[in-house]
């Protein structure tokens, strides 16, 4: 292991011992800070008596149900916007507007229109996980080295070779950053519902743990939250570098 | 993209866009295929909006969000600053904290409201926390990126007229980082401004968010309609006055 990676490991450790002591001496309330070793303890009982497990592949479904359908209504989306220039140009900058607009305050309209139900968590990831597809996927295929289409045309090839054989493997590493951010974005949107909504799971098993007062069991499903989200991030992250090395 | 290879029509497009959608969603509205109310008509929403405009009880409630954004943007750009200049000054800390600071950067903020509450009740110095925390890794990510990027004969020449640290940071690093931190504090707003309103819609007395959550509550759905547009178009306003401010700055004397 690499020295930075071991300081951080060694501060992160320090830094759950300070908040023991702190616990333990007295100087700060259990009912504000849970003491890491019984942070450690409440993962076995949020397993076991809160099934962690299953609400982690509830919001797990939920983000690859909501990815998959903004990949399906995304990617031909995208296309079209390559495809016709006009309307891709027209609604390039709407696009980007949405993509950085503050799509999860538009819950509460779904939620009267689809009830506290999984259309609804799945509908929010797929609105937000969608836009990032369609730009990305726009921007992907506009940005085809002319050389390559040259190349085609050289060979006389067909449009449809052209197509599936030239210009779709030169778009795959733009369009996988979409698909990527896609899943970022879902993921955390669909957590962020979950918790609004006590509906579903890892989000809603943190709203429940507060208003439990169960202090520990909160700490404990936010640091798993943190953890199992960074792991995701991660290896799609390795994946992105795979694919731009091809 | 420039005017010159502006393909025509795109105006064209856009208008028959606009109007096509708000007929569609008038024909959803009277169509009945969903519950009565769920989608009210362009015209109901239209007076809810002109009802919350011209009434008292918006603007207390946008004076209460406006301070908790207002505050939580400030610790969060302050904090932000602080901590990416630090990162990029000691570049062995940078590379300790970097990966910490990056698996934060990307997970919902929300769930940390739970821990605000809890230290600062369930007020608006939550809603405060919540915003500055959401505010602060935009900052932070931007910063400590720019500080990698000053030229390292500016820091040469601090060095050499033996700087103290706060002199490094006021004379040669923050003028240097002017554009990181507009991009920076651009994203930021951003997200401070969701914190907050997600914040006041889960648990609160007053703002924005629970506003828009009361009128949910009391499925005064057009009301809540007329809401949400008024809090997007706040947003991008918000949005569109940090590129303004960030425009002027670097045309003006650097």
């Amino acid at each position: 292991m690499k020295r930075p990676t071991l300081v951080g490991l060694a501060g992160l450790c320090l830094l759950a011992l300070v908040f023991e002591a702190l616990v333990a001496l007295g100087a700060v309330s259990p009912l504000t800070l849970s003491r890491p070793s019984s942070m450690v303890l409440a993962i076995g009982d949020l397993v076991r008596e809160e099934s962690l497990i299953r609400a982690m592949l509830t919001t797990f479904g939920q983000t690859f149900a909501a990815i998959l359908i903004a990949s399906a209504v995304g990617m031909p989306l995208g296309f079209l916007l390559y495809r016709f220039r006009t309307f891709g140009v027209a609604y390039d900058s709407w696009l980007g507007a949405l993509f950085a607009a503050p799509l999860i305050l538009l819950y509460p309209l779904f939620l009267v229109i689809f009830g506290r139900t999984l259309q609804m968590v799945v509908f929010m990831g797929v609105l937000t996980g969608a836009i990032p597809i369609i730009i990305h996927v726009r921007q992907g295929l506009l940005e085809v080295q002319p050389i390559f289409l040259n190349v085609a045309r050289a060979f006389n090839a067909s449009a449809a070779f052209t197509f599936w054989r030239v210009m779709l493997p030169a778009a795959v590493p733009t369009v996988f950053t979409g698909v990527r951010l896609g899943l970022v974005y879902a993921l955390v949107n669909i957590i962020g519902i979950e918790f609004l909504i006590d509906y579903g799971g890892l989000g809603r098993l943190v709203s429940e743990m507060y208003f439990r007062y169960d202090v520990p069991g909160m700490y404990a499903t936010i640091v798993f939250i943190i953890l199992i989200s960074t792991t995701l991030f991660w290896l799609l992250a390795r994946v992105q570098n795979r694919l731009r090395r091809l | 993209m420039t005017s010159r290879d502006k393909p025509p029509l795109v105006g064209a497009v856009r208008l028959i866009t606009v109007v096509l959608l708000g007929l569609g969603w008038e024909w959803l509205a009277r169509s009945g295929l969903l519950y009565e109310g769920v989608v009210p008509t362009v015209g109901a929403v239209a007076g809810a909006l002109w009802r919350e405009v011209s009434g008292a009880e918006l603007y207390r409630h946008l004076a209460i969000t406006g301070a908790e954004v207002g505050a939580g943007f400030v610790i969060g750009v302050s904090g932000g600053t602080a901590a990416g200049i630090l990162l990029g000054a000691f570049p062995f800390a940078g590379r300790v904290m970097q990966p910490y600071v990056n698996a934060l950067a990307t997970t919902p903020k929300i769930i940390f409201l739970p821990i605000a509450m809890i230290l600062f009740g369930v007020g608006p110095a939550s809603k405060v926390a919540l915003g500055a925390l959401s505010g602060f890794f935009p900052v932070v990510l931007s910063t400590a990126a720019g500080m990698l990027q000053i030229r390292a004969v500016h820091i040469k020449v601090g060095r050499a007229f033996n700087f103290s640290g706060a002199q490094m940071v006021t004379k040669v690093y923050l003028p240097s980082l002017v554009w990181p931190l507009i991009t920076g504090m651009r994203l930021g707003l951003g997200v401070t401004v969701i914190g907050v309103l997600l914040g006041e819609v889960k648990l609160s007395s007053g703002g924005l968010g629970f506003m828009a959550i009361n009128y949910y509550n009391h499925f005064q759905i057009a009301g809540l309609y007329a809401l949400l547009i008024l809090i997007f178009l706040l947003a991008v306003s918000a949005n569109m006055l940090m590129t303004a401010i960030g425009n002027r700055l670097a045309r003006g004397p650097s």
